[in-house]
C-alpha cells in the first residue's frame, strides 16, 4: 500500500486529482528524495562471497572512504541471483558489529583479566613460544629407528571459516616446522 | 567423505547446486536443506516448479518437509536400513539401470571364494575379534593378489580427507567377471542376497517410516531414474555425524549407481557441506594425515623410510594415482625450491612424519592429560569455536585450559579464547597464557573458498580491516618470517627445512599484507625454469621441474588468468562462474552420460559425446575422461596407470575405472553397508545380533562414559541440528545484534506427547541429561516431531540446536556437552546425530 501511494501513477496521483481532496503527500519531499546510499558518488563496489556455509553465494561489497557501507547479494550469481539468507544478510553486521573485538588481548597465566598488547610485540612472543615448543619437544626418531622429524606440543586448530590460501600457509609453514598435530573443522 | 570416495574414487560432492534444476526427483535426507542451506534450496525448488518430486526423509517435520511433495519420518540413526529397503527394492523390482549396472560398475566381478555372504550376526568374514580389525584379503576379487596387512600404525584413524585415496588395490589384472551378473559369486548377486532382509516390512519395523510412506518414495526414485530422467540425492552432516556415517553415505552411492544417475546431468549426489571452505581445508589440507591435494604424508609407520620407499608405497598400479611421484615432487618443489634436489630426494630425509592418530580427538585429549612426549602445551587457533562444537566440549574445555600457551584468531570474544574464566573455574587456578589476535573478515582481505561443489570463487579485499586487525594469511607470513628469522643462523640438520622453504611472496601497504595472488599462482603450480603457471595436472613432472602446491587445483591460473575471478551466469553449468577442480569439471564421472559407445543415453540428459570425426569427447561440461580416449578402447590386463582404464570406465580415479557396488578393500568396517543401532541407543538392533557397527571406536576414560544401549536412565533420543540465523558454534552470529533479535536463545524442541508425559508446557524449563553432562534449557513443544512405535514401545526424539554459548549477545547452554566422543571407523567422526539423554521439567 504503501509503495502505491507513493508512486507517481498510482493511488496518491488518484487521490491527489480527486475534486475536493486537499491533502499532503504522506511522505515528506527529502525523503522521497532520498536513494540508497550505495548510489553516491565514489561509492565502490567489489565482489565477495559470503563467509557462512558452504553455498557459496556471491556478494557484493559497497564501500567507501575504507569504510563498508552494506553487503548485498550479487544478482548475477547462478547460485543465489542476488538473495542471501538470515545469515549472508547479516554479513555487513558481522563486520561492523559493535561488540568486535580489533585489538590485541592478553591474559596472563593465572591472571582474571585481559590486558591490551602491541600487535608486533605479541607477534614476538608468540615465535619465540613455538620455536621453544619445537626445539624441547623435538622427536628425531620412533623407537624401532624410522625417522620422525616431527612435535606433537603444539596443535593447530580450524581451517574451513579461512581462505584456501591461509590453509595453504598454515600447512605449509607447520609441517615445515614437523608439527603433526594439524586439524580443522572436517572432521568435526 | 569416504562413502563417496570408496565408491566413486573421489570425496567431493559429484555436481551442483545449479544441476539439481535438472533433475526429476530429489531425494533429500539427513539434511534440513530449506533451513541450513536456505538459499542452496532455490534449486531444488525451481525444479519442483519444472515438475520435479521432492522428497524429505528426516527424524523432524521441518520447513524442507513442508516445501517437499513427499515426507517420510525415519528414527534417528536408522538411515542404512531405509537406504538399504531401496536398495533393495531397486533390485527386487529389477528397476535398475541395466546396461549402466553391467558396464560402469563392479557388479559382474567375481569376488574370491574366499567371501562368505554375511548371516545374523552381523559382521563380515574376515573379522578378528581380538584385534577388532577385519581382514580384507577375505573381500578380494578372484585372482586378486593378496595383500599384506595395511601399515603398521596400531589404530592409526584415516581422515575424512583420505577417502580420495581408497579405491584402490594391488597390482594391475583383469578379473573374471559375469556380464549376465547371473554368477553366484558376482558382485551383483552378492549384493542382492545382502540387501535382501531390507524388505518395506523391516524399514517399517526397524526405522519406523510407514510402509505405505516408504514405498511411495520407492516407486517415485524408480519412476524418476532411467535413461531419460534423472534422481539426485542431497545430503548434509545428518548422514555423516553417525557411527556408522561413511557406510551410511555409501549405502546411497551404491543406489545411485543402481539407478544410473551418476555422472548425468541432475543426477549425482549432493554433499552440502556445512563452512565457507570447508571443501578447501580439505583439498588444501590443514589435517594431519594429508598433504595439498590429497597427497599422503609420509608415516614412520609405513614403508616410507626414504623417498623412492615413500613413492613406491603411494603410487598405484593403476588409475589415477598412478600419477602420484609428480604430485608429491611438485609440492616438495612448491616447498623448498632450488634447496630441493633429485639429489637430495627433495629434502624428503628432514621432512616430517606422522606415527599414530594426530587428529582433533586425540590432541585434545592429549591437552588434558599432557602424557609424557605426547603432551600438548601450545595451540594455534583459526576461526574454530571447539570450546563450544566440539563433541563433549567440556572436554575440550578443560584441555584448553591445561595449555602453556593458546593463540586464537577471531573476531569476538569467543568461548575458546575465553576459556580461563568459564565453567565456574577460578582464573587464578588456571595457567594458560592467552593472546587474542583480532581477525580480519572476509571483505577486509583477499582470497579464495571452495564451496560445497567443488568451485573456488574468490573475494577482493574491499577495505582495511580495523586496528590491529589482520587476516589469518599476515598473521601466518609474519610468524613464519619470524620463525625463519630466529633459525636462519642454526647448523642443526633439523632446521634445513625451515632455512629452505620458500616464503617470499612479497607483502604490500603499510601493514604489509602478503600478496596473496602470488600464494595461489604457488597453488596453481608453475614450470620451476621461467615461473611460468601450467594450465594443467597433465603437465607435472616427477624430475623436480614443476613445482605445484596442491594439483588438483592446477588450472585455476589457467592461462595466466585468476579463474576463480570468473563471473559470467552463461548457460548450465555456468562453466565460466568460479572455477572448479579437476580442471573445471562441473560434474564428475560424466563419462557415464553417454552409453559405453559413446552417445548421450538421451537428448534430453546429454551432457559429453564421443565425436567420430575429430576422435575427441565434446561436451556442454568438461569431460572428466582423457580427452582422446576412444570409448572402444580396452586396457590390455598389463596396463598400468591411465592405460588400464578402459574407454567404457567413467571412475577414472578408482583402480579399475568402475564404480563399487562392493568395495574389494579400503573401508574398515566392511565391503557393504549393515544396520546397525547407533552406538548409543534405546533399543535393540532388530537385523543383526551385532548392536553398533564393530568398528567405532571409543575411547573408554572417566571423563568419556558412555550411555549403554537400552539403558533405562537414558531413554530417549537426541538429535542436533542448525537454525538458520545461528552459524555453527554462534561465533559468526552471536555477536551480531540483528541475529540476535530474529533468534534470541537455545531451545529443546520436543513433541506434544512427551511434553505431556513429563507434564512440560511450551516454554517450560527443561534439564537435559547424559552421562557427560547436563543441559539447561527450555521447552519448544511441537507435533513436528514424530514418536515412533518400536515393538510397542514409544521413542521419543528431542531436537537440540547447538549455536550457544556464555558469551556473546545470545547465549545458552553447551549442547555438545551432552556428547560422547565416539569415532566412526573410517573417518573419525562422532555420532551428533544420534546418542541418548534423559530429559526432566525444571533447571535440576
Amino acid at each position: 500500500m504503501f509503495l502505491r501511494l507513493t508512486d507517481t501513477d498510482g493511488l496518491w496521483s488518484k487521490l491527489k486529482n480527486h475534486v475536493g481532496v486537499k491533502v499532503k503527500h504522506p511522505v515528506s519531499e527529502s525523503t522521497r528524495n532520498l536513494r540508497a546510499r550505495i548510489h553516491d558518488p565514489g561509492v565502490q563496489k567489489t565482489t565477495s562471497v559470503c563467509p557462512y556455509c558452504a553455498v557459496g553465494c556471491s556478494t557484493l561489497v559497497y564501500h567507501r572512504d575504507g569504510r563498508i557501507l552494506d553487503i548485498e547479494g550479487n544478482p548475477e550469481s547462478p547460485i543465489n541471483a542476488g538473495t542471501l539468507c538470515p545469515k549472508g544478510s547479516a554479513t555487513y553486521g558481522m563486520h561492523v558489529s559493535p561488540h568486535r573485538w580489533t585489538t590485541v588481548k592478553y591474559r596472563r597465566p593465572y591472571s582474571e583479566e585481559w590486558e591490551d598488547l602491541d600487535l608486533e610485540t605479541a607477534m614476538d612472543m608468540i615465535a619465540e613460544r613455538l620455536k621453544n615448543s619445537r626445539d624441547n619437544n623435538w622427536q628425531e626418531k620412533q623407537e624401532d629407528g624410522n625417522p620422525l622429524n616431527h612435535c606433537k606440543a603444539v596443535a593447530s586448530i580450524g581451517g574451513a571459516a579461512i581462505d584456501n590460501e591461509e590453509n595453504y600457509l598454515i600447512t605449509k609453514l607447520f609441517h615445515t616446522m614437523g608439527m603433526v598435530r594439524v586439524t580443522n573443522q572436517a572432521r568435526i | 567423505m569416504s562413502g563417496l570416495g570408496i565408491t566413486y574414487g573421489r570425496g567431493g560432492a559429484t555436481s551442483s547446486l545449479m544441476d539439481l534444476q535438472n533433475s526429476d526427483c530429489i531425494l533429500i535426507e539427513g539434511s534440513n536443506m530449506a533451513e541450513a542451506h536456505p538459499v542452496g534450496f532455490r534449486h531444488p525448488m525451481i525444479a519442483k516448479r519444472k515438475g520435479a518430486k521432492l522428497i524429505h526423509v528426516d527424524p523432524r517435520f521441518t520447513r524442507t518437509s513442508a516445501l517437499c511433495d513427499i515426507y517420510a519420518p525415519i528414527r534417528p540413526g536408522t538411515d542404512i536400513a531405509f537406504l538399504g529397503g531401496l536398495v533393495n527394492y531397486v533390485i527386487q523390482n529389477e528397476a535398475y539401470f541395466k546396461e549402466y549396472v553391467v558396464n560402469y560398475t563392479n557388479a559382474p566381478t567375481l569376488l574370491s571364494e574366499d567371501y562368505e555372504d554375511m548371516d545374523d550376526t552381523g559382521i563380515f568374514v574376515g573379522w578378528d575379534e581380538q584385534k577388532r580389525t577385519y581382514d580384507f584379503n577375505k573381500w578380494r576379487y578372484e585372482g586378486m593378489p593378496i595383500s599384506p596387512a595395511v601399515g603398521g600404525s596400531q589404530g592409526a584413524i584415516t581422515g575424512e580427507a583420505y577417502s580420495n585415496r581408497v579405491g584402490q588395490y594391488d597390482g594391475a589384472g583383469e578379473f573374471p567377471t559375469d556380464p549376465t551378473l547371473q554368477h553366484p559369486r558376482s558382485v551383483f548377486q552378492v549384493l542382492k542376497r545382502h540387501f535382501s532382509r531390507y524388505t518395506p516390512e523391516m524399514v517399517e519395523k526397524v526405522c519406523g517410516t510407514p510402509k505405505e510412506s516408504f514405498l511411495e518414495v520407492a516407486k517415485t526414485i524408480c519412476e524418476n531414474s532411467n535413461p531419460d530422467r534423472t534422481t539426485s540425492i542431497c545430503y548434509s552432516v545428518g548422514w555423516t555425524q553417525h557411527s556408522k556415517g561413511a557406510q551410511l553415505i555409501r549405502t546411497s552411492a551404491i543406489l545411485q549407481l543402481l539407478l544410473g544417475n551418476m555422472g548425468r546431468p541432475g543426477g549425482g549426489i549432493m554433499a552440502l557441506r556445512g563452512h565457507a571452505t570447508i571443501q578447501g581445508s580439505t583439498d588444501i589440507a590443514t589435517l594431519y594425515n594429508i598433504l595439498p591435494g590429497y597427497v599422503a604424508i609420509p608415516d614412520a609407520n609405513k614403508t616410507h623410510n626414504t623417498w623412492k620407499e615413500y613413492l613406491e608405497t603411494e603410487t598405484a598400479h593403476t588409475g589415477w594415482w598412478s600419477n602420484f611421484p609428480k604430485y608429491a615432487t611438485s609440492i616438495m618443489k612448491a616447498w623448498y625450491g632450488d634447496a630441493a634436489t633429485p639429489e637430495n630426494d627433495f629434502l624428503f630425509d628432514k621432512f616430517v612424519r606422522i606415527n599414530g592418530d594426530h587428529s582433533y580427538y586425540p590432541t585434545i585429549m592429549a591437552m588434558k592429560d599432557k602424557e609424557e612426549g605426547q603432551g600438548v602445551e601450545g595451540a594455534f587457533v583459526f576461526g574454530q569455536n571447539f570450546a563450544v562444537g566440539g563433541p563433549h566440549a567440556r572436554l575440550a574445555r578443560d584441555g584448553l585450559r591445561n595449555l602453556d600457551y593458546l593463540v586464537v584468531l577471531d573476531a569476538f570474544d569467543i568461548e575458546t579464547s575465553g576459556v580461563w574464566k568459564l565453567d565456574g573455574v577460578d582464573p587464578k587456578t588456571v595457567g594458560v597464557e592467552v593472546f587474542f589476535m583480532p581477525a580480519a573478515l572476509v571483505a577486509e582481505k583477499d582470497g579464495t573458498f571452495t564451496q560445497t561443489q567443488r568451485m573456488v570463487q574468490w573475494h577482493d579485499k574491499s577495505v582495511d580491516p580495523p586496528d590491529d586487525a589482520r587476516s589469518d594469511a599476515w598473521f601466518v607470513y609474519h610468524l613464519g618470517r619470524r620463525i625463519k628469522e630466529l633459525y636462519k643462523d642454526s647448523t642443526d640438520p633439523r632446521d634445513e627445512l625451515i632455512q629452505a622453504m620458500t616464503w617470499d611472496y612479497g607483502h604490500e601497504g603499510d601493514r604489509q599484507e602478503p600478496i596473496i595472488d602470488n600464494v595461489l599462482r604457488e597453488i596453481n603450480g608453475y614450470t620451476v625454469a621461467d615461473k611460468k603457471p601450467i594450465n594443467s595436472f597433465v603437465q607435472l613432472k616427477e624430475d623436480g621441474t614443476t613445482a605445484c602446491g596442491a594439483w588438483i587445483y592446477c588450472g585455476i591460473y589457467k592461462d595466466g588468468e585468476n579463474q576463480a575471478k570468473n563471473r559470467e551466469f552463461g548457460e548450465a553449468p555456468h562453466a565460466n562462474w568460479g572455477w572448479a577442480w579437476p580442471l573445471n569439471r562441473r560434474i564428475l564421472y560424466n563419462r557415464a552420460s553417454a552409453d559405453p559407445s559413446g552417445k548421450p543415453w538421451s537428448e534430453r540428459k546429454k551432457l559429453v559425446w564421443w565425436n567420430e570425426e575429430e576422435e575427441k569427447w565434446n561436451g556442454i561440461d568438461v569431460p572428466d575422461f582423457e580427452p582422446a580416449k576412444n570409448p572402444d578402447y580396452r586396457a590390455d590386463p598389463s596396463a598400468v596407470g591411465q592405460a588400464a582404464i578402459s574407454g567404457n570406465s567413467p571412475f577414472i580415479v578408482n583402480a579399475d575405472g568402475k564404480g563399487w557396488l562392493f568395495a574389494p578393500g579400503g573401508l574398515k568396517d566392511g565391503p557393504l553397508p549393515v544396520h546397525y543401532e547407533p552406538l548409543e541407543s534405546p533399543v535393540q538392533n532388530l537385523m543383526y545380533k551385532q548392536q553398533y557397527d564393530p568398528g567405532v571406536k571409543k575411547y573408554d576414560r572417566p571423563d568419556n562414559p558412555y550411555n549403554k544401549p537400552m539403558d533405562p536412565r537414558y531413554p530417549y533420543s537426541i538429535t542436533t541440528y542448525r537454525l538458520t540465523e545461528h552459524h555453527t558454534t554462534g561465533a559468526m552470529s552471536r555477536w551480531i545484534p540483528w541475529l540476535g533479535e530474529l533468534q534470541p536463545e537455545s531451545f529443546a524442541e520436543i513433541s506434544t506427547e512427551l511434553a505431556a508425559e513429563k507434564g512440560i508446557e511450551n516454554l517450560d524449563d527443561i534439564t537435559v541429561i547424559t552421562s557427560r553432562g547436563k543441559l539447561h534449557t527450555r521447552a519448544l513443544v511441537t507435533d513436528r516431531i514424530p514418536v515412533y512405535d518400536f515393538d510397542g514401545q514409544k521413542l521419543h526424539t528431542i531436537g537440540l540446536p547447538y549455536h550457544f554459548g556464555p558469551n556473546g549477545l545470545v547465549t545458552g547452554g553447551f549442547v555438545n556437552d551432552l556428547m560422547p566422543v565416539s569415532l566412526e571407523a573410517n573417518v573419525s567422526i562422532h555420532e551428533a546425530k544420534a546418542f541418548t539423554c534423559n530429559m526432566e521439567k525444571g533447571h535440576l
